[in-house]
């Protein structure tokens, strides 16, 4: 069905990299069938984070042929790409503009797409500062259980008619529908950066975090190894250039925040460590965490990333006693763990397996991705 | 057309037995302020949309969580709809009272529970007022961000319902982005917390589809939302245009040179007018139209913007442009632009304010057809326009006690917002469906969209006790009135007549 807001100029970019290819109706012949069959559906991207949830037994559904930058109008600071577009060719298109997508979205591997980017709702280390991943989503074409393709929120920046559908897809990974296309709202690229070290502490670093914190600081990321406190300034010339002068430190290695947003660090990719990776995300100011084995702090203490023995259980519980929760990571692991998320309080549980059978009343949309029966 | 709930169109409501009930909660809640005589009821019958208007069944006054979990356990046993209202300052309708509805008031809810100047977040009741809480903020330089016209009086529990905006949403986002977490009580009393104070939760994200919901889901009980230190210096420029389409691309202009305003509001001559009149901001009044653009952060950075800005207004043609020298003449800037619809309102009787939004390269030929049907009516518009973001607030001047007039400018407001969907945008940018704009629903959302979103409602509310008839159509609404959209120009069934 057409729709009256599908009218769209020409596309406002020259050269889009990104092949325009809209497999639409082959996705939906797929749902279809699958609804039809009571058929599972693994639904793929790029691939590129399958570690990051459960185990999904289905079909695969590749949405990697559906690819296009459908529309991108700089000046509006918005842009409409079909999910199956890699996120490299988006990224560098917005690039030629002089745009980006503020959340620092990790790739993981170079297939990554922009629908699993939304799916998966990671965001890089600039997240406290510039917002997440469904921050950004200002709308969502769905192919829902009953293989129609629907449109929510739309291109505009401001968009309160019926429930935020859009939003509520980041982070579900596809149990909810299929991610078709997506639209985003863009940001230029800061005019300045400056990227330092400082070695101390990890106390001192966060001290000096919470002082910092409160005034209106140029800081865009801000991550502690265990001996040196990162930071990475970006805004105008002027205030980067004053603040890096104030804060004083070293100039840091280029590709450190490359490296820490992608788990590329030596900390996260150390063969010899068979020491469990965690993910805590906690309130920035959190008391430290007392676990056995080695920590490393970004998003200035609100995410802390652990490599330790110590049981889910253990870990879950001093996550939650300061306010967070903690994610099981296994890099190795490429189809995904069985418990990797905290699980949901009973009443939670309850309105997700609702809202999941409503939306999704055969299960055939990644079941038990994030939970078992979800 | 008649908005008010319509149970051929917009279902049945379950009729209870009004005494027995009262009696029920009475005697179940001694405590409870409840009220049901005529006269108490009254100041509750219509919420900032007042031009309509409606008893409701029982106004109850909750203080505590225990009084709403127990009310909304029997509302929901007993099959009574249950329309939650804030501060009442709602422009669409979204806690418009039920005959038979319970009227749900946060007001009571009203306290700062926290400020956490380390943390970065405030910890509030409902009821609290969206400026109280920076205020509260204020003595340790921080504030918050979302800042609707109303904030003097709105409720932030009504902003989450709403997902409010305000002048400030280009660079600092909606409500949606600066709400951490919500504690929300489930129809059937249960109590969840969404979102947290760490930056992300397992699960789906209940918070964004909690915000701005309009109480169809829920009911909000406490809200942790974020503080933002506060710019260290903020400037305001004030271009002046003679003609609306040089200030329209003058904002395209201002994005393209990779400059995210504070804030940036254009203003048509007819508010420019209105506001001048009303609060001697000094507004160029023979300009066409006036662009205000607020540029906030460091202060090295903002000197910057503000040359590349004024360079901006310069190549697209501004016949004057003024820097404020200071923080007064700043805010007498901004105080024309706050008050631009009660300035309005001063020139009409009655005005009807419209909440679309659109994509910016639209606005020449969104604000030519908004011209076109001002004339065609004989009703006077004014335009306010949150230029960074493309929300428009057209204001249909008109006359209430001129019989046929209030018809009219409904008549008026259901094409520009028609026309916003048309181009591409929203029936609402931040005032909220609620009521008021249940039909232009039909014209932005298709019957499989609208029965999505059904879905969702019943996974949290599958009675359909919460907030009835606003927000999301039902579909034999849309039969009825989703056929009158003109879609591109053409009426669907031009052949048969309509009145």
């Amino acid at each position: 069905m057409t729709h009256p807001q599908d009218q769209r100029p020409a596309l406002a970019s020259e050269s889009l990299p990104a092949a325009d290819h809209d497999a639409s109706d082959a996705l939906l012949d797929r749902v279809q069938q699958a609804a039809r069959d009571n058929t599972p559906l693994r639904l793929v991207g790029g691939d590129s984070k399958g570690f990051y949830g459960r185990p999904v037994s289905g079909e695969t559904l590749s949405l990697a042929e559906h690819t296009g930058i459908v529309h991108y109008d700089p000046v509006e600071l918005v842009v409409t790409v079909r999910a199956g577009t890699r996120l490299t060719d988006l990224q560098q298109t917005l690039a030629e503009a002089g745009q980006q997508l503020a959340f620092e979205p990790p790739h993981f591997a170079d297939t990554a797409t922009v629908g699993g980017m939304v799916a998966c709702g990671i965001a890089g280390p600039r997240r406290p500062w510039a917002g997440s991943v469904r921050d950004f989503v200002l709308g969502t074409r769905l192919i829902t259980h009953d293989a129609k393709r629907l449109r929510f929120g739309g291109e505009v920046m401001k968009n309160v008619a019926g429930y935020d559908l859009s939003r509520l897809m980041v982070g579900a990974q596809g149990t909810l529908g299929v991610i078709d296309e997506v639209s985003f709202k863009v940001l230029p690229r800061p005019a300045a950066s400056a990227r330092l070290r400082l070695e101390m502490t990890r106390d001192a670093a966060m001290a000096r975090l919470a002082e910092w914190g409160r005034e209106p600081l140029p800081i865009t990321g801000a991550a502690h190894d265990g001996e040196t406190l990162h930071i990475r300034l970006e805004g105008g010339a002027g205030s980067v250039a004053t603040t890096r002068e104030r804060l004083g430190g070293e100039p840091d290695d280029t590709d450190f925040w490359r490296r820490l947003r992608e788990l590329k660090l030596d900390f996260f990719s150390r063969r010899n460590d068979s020491r469990p990776l965690w993910r805590l995300s906690l309130p920035h100011r959190a008391p430290a965490v007392p676990l056995d084995g080695d920590e490393l702090v970004d998003w200035a203490g609100a995410q802390r990333w652990w490599r330790s023995h110590m049981s889910a259980e253990t870990i879950r519980q001093h996550a939650a006693h300061v306010g967070g929760h903690a994610t099981r990571i296994d890099l190795d692991q490429p189809h995904g763990i069985e418990m990797p998320f905290t699980p949901l309080s009973p009443v939670l549980a309850k309105y997700h397996r609702r809202l999941k059978a409503e939306l999704d009343p055969h299960g055939i949309f990644n079941p038990g991705r994030l939970y078992e029966g979800l | 057309m008649n908005i008010l709930f319509d149970e051929r169109l917009d279902g049945a409501l379950p009729s209870v037995d009004r005494e027995a009930l009262i009696a029920h909660l009475q005697a179940e809640l001694p405590q409870l302020k409840l009220l049901h005589r005529e006269e108490d009821l009254r100041p509750f019958e219509c919420d900032g949309l007042s031009a309509y208007r409606v008893l409701p069944m029982l106004v109850a006054l909750p203080e505590t969580l225990e009084q709403i979990a127990s009310l909304l356990e029997t509302c929901h046993a007993w099959g009574v709809p249950v329309v939650t209202r804030g501060a009442g300052t709602g422009l669409s309708g979204g806690a418009l009272p039920l005959e038979k509805g319970l009227l749900l008031v946060m007001s009571r809810f009203s306290r700062i529970l926290e400020v956490d100047p380390e943390a970065h977040i405030a910890r509030v009741q409902p009821g609290v007022r969206n400026l109280a809480i920076t205020e509260a903020a204020a003595p340790y330089g921080l504030y918050y961000a979302p800042d609707p016209s109303s904030q003097i009086a709105c409720s932030i529990g009504g902003n989450v319902a709403e997902n409010a905006g305000g002048v400030h949403c280009l660079k600092y986002g909606l409500t949606v982005h600066n709400v951490l977490a919500a504690d929300v009580l489930t129809l059937e009393g249960e109590h969840i917390t969404l979102g947290s104070e760490a930056l992300d939760t397992p699960g789906f994200d209940l918070l964004a589809l909690f915000t701005g919901s309009e109480g169809m889901l829920g009911v909000i009980t406490e809200i942790t939302v974020k503080l933002l230190p506060k710019p260290e210096v903020a400037k305001v420029l004030m271009a002046s245009f003679d003609d609306v389409e040089k200030a329209g691309k003058a904002v395209g202009d201002i994005i393209a040179a990779g400059i995210i305003p504070g804030g940036l509001e254009m203003m048509d001559k007819l508010a420019i007018q209105a506001a001048e009149d009303f609060v001697k901001a000094g507004y160029p009044i023979d300009a066409e139209a006036i662009l205000l653009c607020e540029l906030d952060g460091v202060e090295a950075d903002v000197h910057t913007d503000c040359e590349t800005v004024r360079g901006v207004f310069e190549a697209a043609g501004a016949t004057d442009i003024r820097l404020a020298r200071d923080d007064a003449e700043r805010a007498t800037f901004w105080a024309g632009r706050k008050a631009a619809f009660p300035a309005v309102g001063r020139m009409a009787p009655d005005y009807y304010c419209m909440d679309g939004t659109i994509p910016r390269r639209e606005l020449p030929h969104v604000l030519k057809s908004i011209a076109e049907l001002s004339a065609t009516h004989g009703l006077r518009v004014a335009n306010v326009f949150h230029a960074g973001d493309g929300n428009m607030h057209p204001l249909i001047l008109f006359d209430a006690n001129a019989p046929g007039e209030l018809a009219l400018a409904e008549e008026v407001g259901g094409k520009i917002l028609e026309l916003c969907v048309e181009v591409g945008g929203s029936i609402t940018g931040e005032h909220g469906v609620g009521r008021e704009k249940i039909n232009q629903m039909c014209a932005q959302f298709n019957p499989d969209e609208i029965t999505v979103f059904h879905a969702v409602k019943a996974a949290f509310d599958p009675h359909g006790l919460l907030n009835p008839g606003k927000n999301i159509p039902t579909l034999a609404r849309c039969a009825e009135f989703g056929a009158m959209h003109v879609h591109h120009g053409n009426l669907p069934h031009p052949e048969l007549p309509r009145f």
